[in-house]
């Protein structure tokens, strides 16, 4: 990714069916991977906050923020740099029981990690793994050199701002006032 | 107050009659059944409130849709049924999107429960219709109806209009609810007039009061916020010279001293250069189009570029700005002349008029007033535009026709131009000039096309006949898909691949639907047979046989910088 940044998007819409499709449609238009994407409900009633990772420089994905935010149902479109938020990514490791019975290095390298077990039987155990994307990536590897791993997966992105303001409820309390006084 | 319980289909109608709607263009089909039903009787008698026009191709409908919304300012309205028959508007949707054309497309859809089923003349029509409109929902529920539509009539007409498309499941017309008006004015993920910075209007003022060498460029935004008087006071208090994009040649008269012509690859040949020289770039209401901006990378470089426009998408999207002033332009506008030094900017305007001279001489008078040969498209645009005296609509199909009519038809009104600009949409101009004569009635509406454009909506001569449409339509015969030929003869080795085109006699084809028909071969007869074709009641088709092989000068040919213009071309 010679050049580009892996910048994070926090969308907020409404929650309409079909919204997920125009955000992603922002992205497919100019053919540009999306490289994490989380959809949840957010702290606010009604409002969904979609979490977007994507390889870009800071000309494209101002233009790309800006053609999602102009979308009707969306209420607010922003971008930032990791050092602008808080991050967390989780992955799941699927280990097989006998392996790790056999070889009492994993356990220790998954506690050297602080990840956790979070499910053990006679077949696989479970360690989960919060953080950033290189500390699960890096965890994967080093399981992944024991030869014990049965199944990996690691989630999209979430994230909060860092910033002092709650700019989306700021903006939503203007609008209401706006509403109000018919502006 | 007792409850009135109607169906989905009758709350349609009334919500319709609620945002204004008088006029319906629109195709029935199995699905929008219901609709059609009740529409029959609101159509006729006592209840009257629309006028349906039956198109014969929905692709017509949308594009009716598009010329009735462009000269009237208020919202086309379109209905068709599910399908292919919703499918069919897209081209219209797309490109009353590419164009800010305020629309409202109603298709029928199959019912909720039938949805996912590959059911007959199904087709997801929010999905497909999303990227190219600027809202689309389904209305599932008859109960929805009513707010539903007025959201939709609302996004569609505020801000930087746009079409809106409506998917009507059979179920929500057939279904009853209570009728309970809505009249929606607020959306809250939605701000169609952003509130201007005074920061930027000040520093917009400043850039210009020290401009030596300020240029305009004035776009369809100036029609779209009805700020064509607010323009003019801008203009005039800072001298600005003004050059106009294709969409926005009548937001200023064609002889305003301060008029210095059309933009783009076929636009005037002084402001083109005069981009590349102006100390400050006033962009009002335009979107910095590729056929304006030829190569991006030397465009207006040395000038410093203040931005007006309503969407704040468009800024620093093609050309990057110093100044962005993200609001309304009825409102910028004289914002900013408030704050403007009463300026006389003489010797600039004056070092146009060299350039300009060039132009009439190389290309202008060989184009309109030639002496002998064929009969040219230039002539034929400038002789209709004589007589209709600057007065008349135009509407414009897509290709040499198109820039011929742009350049050489003369605007004293506002709204005059309808053209399919951004998405350049072949076949546009008979139905879009069916649309404009219902959204100016008492205008007259002269449609310019091609004989590739004109066959392409050649069945809507069928909806003129039945209602007598008055439209002139002005065919300009090249036996070619001339624009494309004219590329292949620059950039294609004159390898004429498939623009070669056999026509019909189109006398016969006039004759069969009754409309008053006259061909013009030679030059003599031109003038008598636009004075005939004006002075005739209804439509009328003028056929002008012109010369084969013409080309449209000048031309900034692609992937040049604007000021490498060419006034003439040897092929």
């Amino acid at each position: 990714m010679e050049g580009k940044t892996l910048y994070t998007l926090l969308v907020y819409s409404e929650n309409i069916a079909g919204v997920l499709n125009q955000i992603t449609a922002v992205f497919t238009r100019r053919q540009v991977n999306i490289e994490s994407l989380n959809v949840s409900a957010s702290s606010i009633d009604g409002i969904h906050k979609y979490t977007i990772t994507a390889w870009s420089d800071e000309d494209q994905i101002t233009k790309i923020t800006r053609q999602i935010e102009k979308k009707i149902d969306v209420v607010m479109a922003k971008f930032y740099r990791d050092e602008d938020l808080y991050i967390r990514e989780t992955g799941l490791y699927k280990l097989s029981t006998p392996d790790v019975m056999a070889n009492p290095e994993i356990s220790r390298t998954v506690r050297r990690h602080d990840a956790f077990i979070t499910e053990v039987n006679p077949t696989y155990v479970i360690v989960m793994k919060s953080g950033r994307t290189e500390e699960i990536m890096s965890l994967y590897h080093v399981l992944d050199d024991f030869g014990c791993i049965l199944q990996y997966t690691r989630s999209g992105r979430i994230a909060v701002t860092r910033s002092p303001q709650e700019e989306v409820s700021m903006f939503l309390c203007e609008r209401e006032s706006g509403e109000q006084t018919g502006v | 107050m007792s409850k009135e319980i109607i169906t989905g289909a009758e709350a349609l109608m009334r919500a319709l009659k609620n945002e204004g709607v008088t006029t319906i263009f629109g195709y029935p089909g199995g699905a929008i059944m219901p609709v059609f039903d009740v529409l029959y009787d609101y159509t006729r008698g006592e209840r009257k409130v629309f006028e349906h026009i039956l198109v014969r191709h929905e692709q017509s409908a949308a594009h009716a849709a598009e010329g009735y919304a462009r000269v009237s300012g208020e919202v086309g309205v379109c209905l068709v049924t599910s399908g292919p028959g919703a499918t069919n508007t897209l081209t219209g949707v797309a490109d009353a999107m590419m164009d800010s054309t305020p629309i409202v497309v109603i298709a029928g859809q199959v019912g909720v429960g039938a949805l996912g089923t590959d059911a007959f003349q199904e087709v997801d029509l929010v999905g497909v219709a999303q990227p190219i409109s600027k809202w689309s929902y389904q209305i599932r529920r008859p109960e929805d109806v009513a707010w539903a539509v007025s959201k939709a009539f609302y996004i569609a007409r505020s801000g930087r209009p746009g079409p809106v498309v409506l998917d009507f499941p059979k179920n929500a017309q057939t279904g009853t609810t209570e009728w309970v008006p809505s009249r929606v004015g607020f959306v809250r993920s939605y701000v169609p007039y952003p509130v201007p910075s005074s920061d930027a209007i000040v520093r917009a003022a400043e850039l210009i009061n020290n401009a030596e060498k300020p240029l305009a460029l004035i776009g369809q935004g100036v029609e779209l916020g009805n700020a064509q008087d607010e323009l003019l006071e801008f203009i005039e208090r800072g001298d600005i010279p003004a050059a106009r994009t294709l969409l926005g040649l009548s937001a200023l008269p064609s002889g305003h001293p301060l008029n210095v012509g059309m933009l783009g690859m076929h636009g005037n040949y002084a402001p083109n250069v005069k981009e590349q020289e102006c100390d400050v770039l006033i962009a009002v209401g335009m979107r910095f189009s590729d056929r304006v901006t030829g190569l991006t990378s030397t465009y207006a470089r040395q000038a410093k570029v203040i931005h007006l426009d309503i969407d704040n998408a468009e800024i620093d999207k093609i050309v990057k700005t110093d100044v962005a002033v993200i609001g309304d332009c009825k409102v910028t506008l004289p914002a900013i002349t408030r704050l403007l030094d009463k300026k006389r900017h003489t010797q600039w305007i004056e070092s146009f008029r060299p350039l300009q001279a060039m132009e009439e001489e190389k290309v202008v008078r060989p184009a309109i007033y030639p002496e002998d040969g064929p009969l040219l498209m230039g002539e034929v645009v400038n002789a209709v535009s004589e007589v209709t005296g600057g007065n008349a609509v135009l509407v414009t199909d897509v290709g040499q026709n198109q820039m011929f009519s742009a350049r050489y038809f003369k605007y004293n009104k506002k709204r005059s131009i309808v053209t399919s600009g951004g998405l350049g949409t072949m076949g546009f101009g008979i139905p879009a000039a069916v649309g404009a004569c219902f959204g100016a009635p008492g205008r007259m509406v002269c449609m310019f096309s091609g004989d590739g454009g004109f066959q392409m909506s050649i069945q809507e001569l069928g909806t003129i006949m039945e209602h007598r449409i008055p439209v002139k339509m002005i065919m300009m015969n090249n036996n070619y898909l001339g624009n494309v030929r004219q590329w292949q003869d620059m950039f294609f080795c004159g390898r004429k691949s498939f623009t070669r085109m056999a026509n019909p006699c189109y006398a016969h084809i006039a004759q069969a639907y009754g409309i008053p028909y006259c061909a013009v071969t030679d030059r003599k007869d031109l003038h008598a047979a636009v004075a005939d074709m004006i002075a005739t009641d209804g439509p009328y088709i003028l056929e002008c046989a012109v010369r084969e092989e013409d080309n449209v000068l000048p031309m900034t040919p692609p992937g040049s910088s604007v000021d490498g213009m060419l006034l003439e071309i040897k092929i």
